[in-house]
């Protein structure tokens, strides 16, 4: 997975709490064999209606997803963190995570940032007025900037270390790819193989 | 100091140990199938990684492939999408696979085992719950999800935090037509379908030792319907004539050597489970069950309980629910309940032993007029040795359907379900609702039971039956 260290861009104001992961991709979607191409469901209930946010071409580009507190909660399904990513999003703003979302983002690489509620109703307002508003989201420095506003966000040192160095569970595993060979090295000579 | 056999083979395993992180263990042997791989091979892809073992990764078709016309192109087209996925990210990654058609196709906990990839002391994964079912050998051996699938895939290991250990002592002997099934399924009665959660189990005592490698393997396959992380039985003499002499199994000296390091995979004199539950052999008949989780069971010679006499709240709604679901009434005798179809067949009872204990049941007699009887085998090898053996027309004979491997009806992804309302008792491994297709009621039975009640219509067990008809056998 990409390093994160900072991203400016715009953000899209998702005027919405509790947005369970059934929202953010309904299960109909989930047939795909494929790790992409999950974009075409990414709140497809919600883009029926052509009014809705993610329709509209002035927030086209949108890589920060500002949203209301609870978001990601219900199905595990890690599909909802994989639609977003497959729709440019590289950062999710909320005043509060459901955990199991949380924990999937950070495997993956969605920037999942913790921030106040006077902030997301900060950000609505600025992104609603001007759509073209430069969001800075700064990992090293663990805050959000825009306008004239410095944020700090919460988010556990470890995720921030994994996104910050661009290692996803794998990545992580193979820094310890000595070991592992190592270990292979010393395997009895017995033991099965499957050619 | 004293260890378990868990914590002996967990020992064997760990690649890395680092406080506050979970050990890194090392993967034997990690099985694949259709349904839970492809999102794993594909991330691998977009990552631009590489299997990192072939030679310790084999993949075969089972959950959703037809058990008919199985030399036909797949009718469904989910099940196509992923079977055909599977063939060719096999063919990328360079994997062994065993496709339909091919004599080592089947249900992955069926295939190892019988090749003799599954041996004493090794870590075994695959992305599927009943993983557990080659614990019987003495291997740690645990589902895993689709992300982790892919971690193992790239690295041929797996994270794992040290679950606690557990000892299900099963003392005196297992009377005759009591089954390992019956076994499991008064053990999850008891415990409740949680009872296991956080624990690998060692299934250990006189009963156990005398259980076949077969049986083994169905009282660790359901380890996961009570909530274990794992099952085990310590390797013995059994375990090795099992082993020896099949395809991957060690020959010539490397089988001395691997005889000689598994003789010491026993858990120590003195050595501490977390946890300890004994059981008397002698005190277990067959067992079926009436409720929509594998915990919900009675003997057969029981009724179906009253949910207003059970003590716990929890378990009182829960049985409500499921009686409402099952459309059955409290007090009804468990012998007088119809059932429509009989499925034989999983990983739990889909092995040569299952079809053979069913076929001596059915030998000579006739199934229901009202009741359907499926019986399909774990794996192709299964098949042709049964048909070697007569079985396939013993079933035919009495009325039966006879029919190519793969998972079928235990979740109903192909086209072998249930119809809405049917009952089925079926030798699986979960009663779940709509779990045999949508709007079914399943009674988890042993072989025995399945075959008696085929026979009967009604849950009945071997002893149930008059005499058979020789005449006609
Ligand atoms: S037979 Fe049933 S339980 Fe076993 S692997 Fe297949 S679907 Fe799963």
């Amino acid at each position: 997975m990409d390093r994160f260290t900072s991203l400016t861009g715009t953000a899209l104001p998702l005027r919405r709490s509790s947005v369970d992961t059934d929202q953010i991709i309904p299960a109909v979607y989930l047939k795909r064999v494929t790790r992409s191409g999950f974009e075409d469901g990414l709140f497809a209930a919600w883009r029926k209606d052509p009014d809705f946010v993610l329709n509209r071409p002035e927030y086209d580009g949108c890589r920060i997803l500002v949203a209301g507190p609870d978001f990601g909660t219900g199905s595990s399904r890690e599909h909802a963190v994989w639609a977003l990513q497959d729709s440019g999003f590289k950062v999710v703003l909320s005043s509060r995570f459901a955990d199991i979302f949380r924990s999937n983002a950070g495997k993956t690489g969605l920037l999942a940032a913790q921030v106040d509620q006077e902030v997301i109703e900060r950000l609505w307002a600025d992104c609603e007025a001007d759509p073209a508003l430069g969001v800075t989201v700064d990992l090293e420095r663990r805050e959000v900037r825009f306008a004239e506003v410095v944020a700090p966000f919460e988010i556990d040192d470890y995720t921030r270390w994994r996104l910050l160095e661009g290692l996803d569970d794998i990545g992580l595993t193979l820094t310890h790819g000595a070991e592992i060979a190592d270990f292979e090295a010393n395997r009895p000579a017995w033991m099965p193989s499957v050619l | 100091m004293a260890r378990t056999l868990a914590e002996k083979v967990w020992d064997e395993h760990v690649v890395r140990s680092a406080p506050g992180e979970p050990d890194l263990l090392f993967v034997d042997l990690h099985l694949i199938h259709e349904v839970t791989s492809p999102q794993a091979f594909d991330g691998l892809r977009l990552a631009g990684r590489r299997v990192r073992r072939p030679d310790l990764t084999l993949a075969t078709e089972d959950h959703n492939v037809p058990t008919v016309d199985v030399d036909q192109p797949i009718a469904d087209p989910v099940s196509a999408t992923q079977v055909e996925t599977l063939r060719s990210n096999a063919r990328e990654m360079g994997v062994r696979l065993h496709s339909l058609g091919d004599v080592e196709q089947g249900i992955v906990h069926v295939v190892g085992p019988q090749l003799g990839l599954t041996q004493p002391g090794m870590t075994i994964v695959c992305g599927d719950s009943h993983t557990s079912t080659h614990g019987a050998f003495g291997a740690i051996a645990f589902g895993i999800g689709t992300s982790e699938v892919e971690h193992v895939l790239a690295t041929q290991t797996i994270a794992q935090t040290k679950p606690r250990t557990m000892a299900v002592t099963v003392n005196g002997s297992l009377a005759d037509g009591v089954t390992a099934k019956d076994l499991v399924l008064a053990l999850i009665a008891r415990m409740g379908t949680g009872g296991g959660q956080g624990y690998i189990v060692e299934y250990r005592g006189a009963a156990v030792e005398s259980l076949s490698m077969e049986a083994r393997m169905t009282l660790c396959n359901m380890s996961i319907e009570w909530g274990a992380k794992a099952g085990m039985v310590a390797p013995d003499q059994t375990t090795f004539d099992y082993v020896r002499g099949r395809m991957h199994a060690p020959t010539g000296s490397e089988w001395d050597n691997a005889v000689a390091h598994w003789q010491r995979l026993v858990t120590d004199e003195g050595a501490r489970f977390d946890e300890e539950v004994v059981l008397e052999a002698a005190e277990v008949t067959p067992f079926v069950t009436w409720g929509t989780h594998p915990g919900q069971g009675v003997p057969l010679s029981g009724s179906v309980p009253d949910p207003a006499e059970l003590p716990d709240t929890g378990d009182r709604v829960a049985a409500e629910k499921a009686l409402e679901y099952m459309q059955l009434a409290a007090g009804t005798p468990m012998r007088e309940i119809a059932i429509d179809t009989v499925f034989v067949g999983s990983c739990t009872n889909g092995r040569i032993e299952d079809l053979r204990a069913a076929a001596a049941v059915v030998r000579g007699r006739q199934v229901a007029a009202h009741t359907r009887l499926l019986v399909v085998p774990g794996s192709t090898r299964v098949r042709l040795q049964a048909e070697d053996e007569g079985l396939d027309v013993v079933f035919k004979d009495a009325g039966g359907e006879w029919r190519g491997a793969g998972c079928s009806m235990c979740l109903g992804m192909n086209s072998d379900q249930l119809q809405p309302g049917e009952r089925s008792a079926s030798t699986s491994n979960r009663n779940f609702e709509g779990r045999q297709g949508r709007g079914g009621r399943t009674h988890l039975v042993s072989p025995l039971v399945a075959a008696a009640t085929a026979v009967t219509g009604r849950l009945a067990s071997p002893s149930d039956l008059p005499t058979a008809d020789t005449a006609t056998a």
